[in-house]
């Protein structure tokens, strides 16, 4: 949101608080409103409450559960049909999933974003971009994985998955998993950026072309510079979207028990092939699934759950970092 | 900063020399092409969605009609009927009636929503108006916390922790028994989903209403209390007023997502497409299993890994109702909050 089109640009944070006057004292209240106003309370109070339950209690299990060792060995079948071992290559797979995907929704969120506000002509096309990325965001991730399932299965796209002894496409695969990934991470990294260029005062622009710079440079050496912290804002986003993802690693990626390469050429074999994320790790041990191991699965939604809190903490330094040195602030609310 | 290089590309080599050709400054008409070109890749991919996906699913709605919406026969077993036909199905073999799946992701959208709608509200009230300002600070990371929790977490508490503890102390032995003959209650039940999905789908309308509610103009309701009403009163009959088209849309949002969840009611649904009945009276209503359209694309994943085309076009199917029930809803959300802008309130 542009500060300088609107006369309303007063923080309401910062907004000095109403004096202490008639009607202010709850006891004037009615019956009704006092119940609003505890309900409210109780409301923001349970949210928290709720939050630190989840994290409390996954806290104590994945103390209770996980052992160092589990990070660095392989998953296998013990002798009963449980699954044992730890869960070292859902680990990997998550990692390249999330490289992936950020590689590919890092240019394109960044890319639209800064064609929507520095450009965004014809307004027609515009809206619909917005639009769409809208749609995107609303997308569930299942119908997501399935539509790349229908693309990566076309016989064409054969070299990036793996194929069956009958030359069938089977469309699985570390790469087909990971652009759809893209597709969740794009939202969030998008919104964060534009939210950035909207919030850079317009006299920084005015300046550079003042200077004789032409649009795309003032692009590049002046805004982006100055949303660098919005966008890893974004992809920070992005990538705690990818991590927590289950469905599409479930269609896309067949969730195999271990990491297995398609083909014979070194890291390309790797991408061409399946493998399981922590996620799908969680869903397989759970009663859900069929490993039937639900101490491993909570020692694997433990580590999953460290991420995110890592992730939200980074987040949330980024932000307050941002918001100390920087004169205008980029983007308000949550 | 930006001075064009000078002298001779260093080699003669076709690539490199594309790479400094791409390093220098680019012209503006270029440099709008190009990221206008990139940014309709997100429209193109929707677009690419609904063709595949229609695509895939046409021969279930090709053979069943308008009938696949309806009700008739045990759903579980249709689809069971459908691995079993060889890899050129006859037409017989795609009898399917999508109701329970449709009716299921009906109510666990509503209940959640019916849950999730007011205490969003609440806690958005809370936190920009009367939380003391240490509990705010606290209150903005919670809720992000919330929000970005991965649903496989959720349902793995849900299935460990909630479905048990319904199926062991909340639904007594004769609750049980009198419906024994049609559904067997475990304790994975609309409830269970329902309360969780609120718990998924609340942060997201948490962030989004009190974006907004922060966003209105402090002089607005400060107008409102000069008039004598009281800071509650004030927040009730103007911000919220203000903002209701924010409202709508974090609800709509919040649907599509709440549609969308297919982890977490596949692990604490109960494993059968049962459409959940009234006539067994209120309670046994909210302890009976339940499947989604989503849910049901997980839990028979199998077929997507060949040899029953009848089932993954059904599965296609259930995929493209969601699909395009989220592009309503977004679309929706997008147009109703598009007038907000005017006054700068997101």
């Amino acid at each position: 949101m542009n500060a300088f089109a609107s006369p309303f640009s007063t923080e309401p944070t910062e907004a000095p608080r109403p004096s202490r006057g008639r009607g202010s004292s709850m006891r004037e209240w009615r019956l009704l409103d006092r119940a609003i106003y505890l309900a409210a309370w109780a409301a923001g109070l349970g949210l928290c409450l709720v939050t630190g339950a989840i994290v409390v209690y996954m806290g104590v299990r994945g103390i209770q559960y996980l052992r160092p060792e589990l990070l660095v060995t392989r998953p296998r079948i013990a002798e009963d049909g449980a699954v044992s071992g730890g869960f070292l290559d859902p680990l990997i797979g998550t990692a390249v999933l999330t490289a992936i995907g950020v590689a590919i929704a890092l240019p394109v969120g960044v890319c639209s974003a800064v064609w929507i506000v520095e450009y965004g002509r014809p307004s027609w096309l515009a809206r619909m971009v917005e639009s769409s990325i809208e749609i995107v965001a609303g997308t569930p991730d299942i119908v997501i994985a399935i539509f790349g399932l229908a693309i990566f299965e076309l016989s064409f796209m054969g070299p990036l998955s793996s194929t069956s002894e009958t030359g069938v496409v089977l469309g699985r695969s570390f790469i087909a998993a990971g652009t759809m990934m893209s597709m969740i991470a794009l939202p969030p990294l998008y919104a964060a950026t534009r939210d950035g260029l909207q919030a850079v005062p317009a006299h920084m622009r005015e300046a550079a072309f003042a200077l004789g710079k032409t649009r795309i440079a003032t692009i590049r050496r002046v805004l982006l510079p100055s949303v660098r912290t919005n966008i890893a804002t974004g992809t920070t986003l992005g990538i705690s979207r990818i991590i927590g993802d289950t469905a599409i690693v479930l269609i896309l990626l067949a969730a195999s028990l271990r990491n297995e390469p398609a083909g014979s050429i070194p890291i390309l074999s790797f991408l061409r092939g399946t493998g399981s994320t922590l996620t799908t790790y969680v869903y397989d041990n759970s009663p859900a699934g069929e490993g039937k191991s639900p101490n491993n699965a909570y020692a694997a939604a433990f580590v999953l759950l460290l991420f995110i809190l890592l992730l939200n903490w980074v987040v949330g330094r980024i932000s307050s970092a941002h918001a100390r040195n920087s004169g205008f602030d980029a983007g308000r609310g949550l | 900063m930006d001075l064009p290089q000078v002298g001779n590309p260093p080699t003669s080599n076709r690539p490199i020399r594309l790479l400094v050709r791409l390093r220098q400054p680019w012209s503006d008409h270029r440099a709008e092409l190009t990221l206008g070109a990139v940014s309709l890749l997100a429209g193109l991919a929707i677009a690419g969605m609904v063709v595949f996906v229609a695509v895939h699913a046409w021969p279930t709605f090709q053979h069943n009609g308008l009938s696949w919406l309806g009700s008739g026969g045990n759903l579980d077993s249709q689809l069971q009927r459908m691995t079993e036909t060889s890899v050129h199905p006859p037409a017989s073999a795609y009898h399917v009636r999508a109701w329970p799946v449709i009716y299921g992701t009906v109510l666990t959208t509503t209940f959640a929503l019916v849950i999730a709608l007011p205490l969003a509200l609440l806690s958005s009230i809370f936190i920009v108006e009367f939380a003391p300002v240490w509990l705010r600070g606290a209150m903005i990371p919670v809720v992000r916390l919330l929000a970005s929790v991965p649903s496989v977490i959720y349902g793995l508490i849900g299935i460990l922790v909630l479905v048990p503890f319904v199926g062991n102390h909340l639904i007594t032995i004769p609750e049980k028994t009198s419906v024994q003959n049609t559904v067997e209650l475990t304790g994975g039940s609309l409830l269970v989903v329902s309360v969780i999905l609120a718990v998924m789908i609340t942060p997201i309308m948490v962030a989004l209403i009190s974006a907004a509610l922060a966003g209105v103009p402090a002089s607005w309701r400060e107008g409102a209390m000069a008039l004598g009403v009281h800071r509650l009163r004030a927040t009730l009959a103007v911000s919220l007023k203000a903002i209701r088209p924010a409202i709508v849309a974090a609800t709509a949002l919040a649907c599509a997502r709440a549609l969308g969840e297919v982890i977490v009611v596949s692990m604490v649904a109960g494993d059968v497409s049962f459409a959940p009945s009234f006539a067994h009276g209120p309670l046994i209503f909210l302890f009976e299993p339940l499947r989604t359209l989503g849910s049901a694309i997980v839990d028979n994943r199998e077929a997507f890994f060949g040899g029953a085309p009848a089932l993954s076009a059904t599965l296609y199917a259930f995929a493209l109702l969601l699909l395009l029930s989220a592009i309503a809803l977004s679309l929706g959300a997008y147009l109703i909050k598009l007038p907000l802008r005017k006054y700068q309130l997101r």
